[in-house]
């Protein structure tokens, strides 16, 4: 990466590549609508569409100010620590920003979005949409700003290369830790919060199994986000790595190659433990493996991508299973499996396989931020949020679903909803 | 228990932080941040078990 501004002509590509990112997050609504229950789908796109709307306004508004360049530094043992950006209030400098940093905007803005959706996702079906709309703009105003200063923002992530000679820097091109890591540790946040749907865990047996609504959403929403990433991997290359032209399609073939293995991997491992290949977890498996491409797309070899992405296809769906049957943990989109460990395994991976002496360790560094510091600051905001906005939905609500609860009318008027019992 | 595994892990993070600062050579700042990434996990471990509903019952 160099200091130099990027060309026209890379600006004017990263801006094309950023009109396709939100496919991605188009994607992700769907996965979330499709592996709900049918009684909460309409709550769950169109607290999606509000969600997403919230996130940008709250980043533009006030964490765009956390997340720029510059800002507080202290020194530590000679060293300068930057811990928090320093930007203009409320979109003072958007305008006459230089076009790379509108387009870094641009890039951030999106992710932001994509951020709020993962736990949106995990807290399906009993997560109320004001809790939604609530945990976005936390989201957007202060957690993704603050990571994305550290890493983007010239922060103290990103100086780990020339203050402690650790390669090039925690380097995350396309927001593995940002945006997936850490909206994987929201959603176990607010799982843990809001506690498992109705009927989830009873006091005996094994958990019950509460199937996917609607598969063709979930597996054409992977499709689409496939079309988002390989845009937003090549925009972050461009944009964060400074990555050339040329460097471009190699990310994009690892981006595919990274969510090919993964899938063929799930597939393989639920035909042996299920004796079929199973819809749900392939799909998991597929976003596992997009979400590690985020990590390692610009900065492995092809080779890599795929033993990379096959890992993350291997573990997804052994690890929803142990966090459903042993570990009591009610996640029914998988977004902490698919987005905080796949986020968490990508990083790794990237330090693991890119060049560069001391990159490995920046890497962990990386990690161990995200997951001694983020977890616990999340948690512990959001239950403090829980406190003035109640997550839950309450019984009764849950009872007659979160369409007919929170917006009075169903999502499929004409057909018949499943009680509870007939999961049973 | 939640709260103890939860406080546990910023503590992992600060040994990882403090190993940059303190240790010079490569190998020895690499073994104290794997510890504090261990340390993390069981501070993980223990918020999970925390968590689970088995725990609330006696």
């Amino acid at each position: 990466m160099t200091d130099q501004p990027l060309p026209d002509t890379l600006c004017a590509l990263a801006a094309g590549l950023l009109v396709l990112a939100p496919l991605a997050i188009a994607g992700l609504a769907l996965i979330n609508a499709g592996l709900g229950r049918s009684r909460s789908a309409a709550q769950s796109l169109v607290g999606s569409l509000a969600i997403f709307s919230v996130a940008v306004i709250a980043f533009a508004v006030l964490g765009s100010v956390f997340a720029a360049p510059g800002g507080a530094t202290f020194s530590v043992a000679g060293k300068p620590w930057n811990w928090i950006g320093g930007g203009h209030w409320l979109m003072g400098n958007f305008a006459g920003a230089a076009p790379e940093r509108q387009l870094q905007i641009l890039f951030e803005c999106l992710a932001v979005a994509l951020v709020g959706l993962i736990p949106w996702g995990a807290g399906a079906d009993r997560l109320r949409l004001a809790a939604g709309i609530a945990v976005a703009v936390l989201t957007g105003a202060f957690l993704f700003p603050l990571f994305a200063h550290w890493e983007w923002g010239g922060g103290w992530l990103a100086s780990l290369g020339v203050n402690f000679g650790l390669g090039a820097g925690f380097v995350d091109a396309a927001g593995a830790a940002s945006i997936h890591a850490i909206g994987g540790l929201s959603a176990l946040a607010i799982v843990w919060i809001t506690g498992p749907r109705k009927s989830k865990f009873p006091r005996e047996g094994l958990a019950t199994a509460m199937p996917a609504h609607h598969g063709p959403f979930v597996l054409f929403g992977c499709l689409l986000a496939l079309v988002g990433w390989l845009a937003w991997n090549a925009a972050g290359a461009i944009l964060w790595l400074h990555a050339a032209p040329s460097a471009l399609a190699l990310t994009a073939l690892n981006t595919l190659l990274a969510a090919a293995g993964a899938l063929m991997a799930t597939l393989v491992v639920t035909r042996l433990r299920f004796g079929k290949p199973d819809a749900s977890l392939c799909a998991n498996g597929w976003m596992a493996g997009l979400v590690t491409s985020s990590a390692c797309a610009a900065l492995v070899s092809p080779g890599e991508a795929l033993f990379i992405g096959a890992v993350a296809g291997v573990f997804t769906p052994l690890l929803v299973e142990l966090m459903e049957l042993a570990l009591s943990i009610d996640d029914p989109t998988g977004a902490i499996t698919a987005h905080g460990a796949g986020g968490l395994w990508g990083l790794f991976a990237a330090g693991l396989f890119a060049a560069g002496r001391g990159q490995f360790l920046a890497q962990l560094v990386g990690i161990a931020a995200v997951l001694g510091l983020f977890l616990p600051l999340v948690y512990g905001l959001f239950a403090l949020l829980n406190r003035f906005v109640a997550f839950r939905v309450d019984p009764d609500g849950e009872r007659l679903g979160m369409d007919l609860h929170e917006l009075g009318g169903g999502a499929y008027p004409e057909f018949v909803i499943h009680r509870d019992d007939s999961y049973r | 228990m939640k709260y103890a595994g939860l406080l546990v892990m910023p503590t992992g993070f600060l040994i990882a932080v403090a190993a940059l600062v303190l240790f010079p050579d490569p190998a020895r700042r690499g073994v104290f941040v794997v510890c504090g990434l261990v340390l993390e996990a069981v501070g993980l471990a223990v918020a999970v078990r925390g968590h689970m509903p088995g725990a609330r019952r006696p």
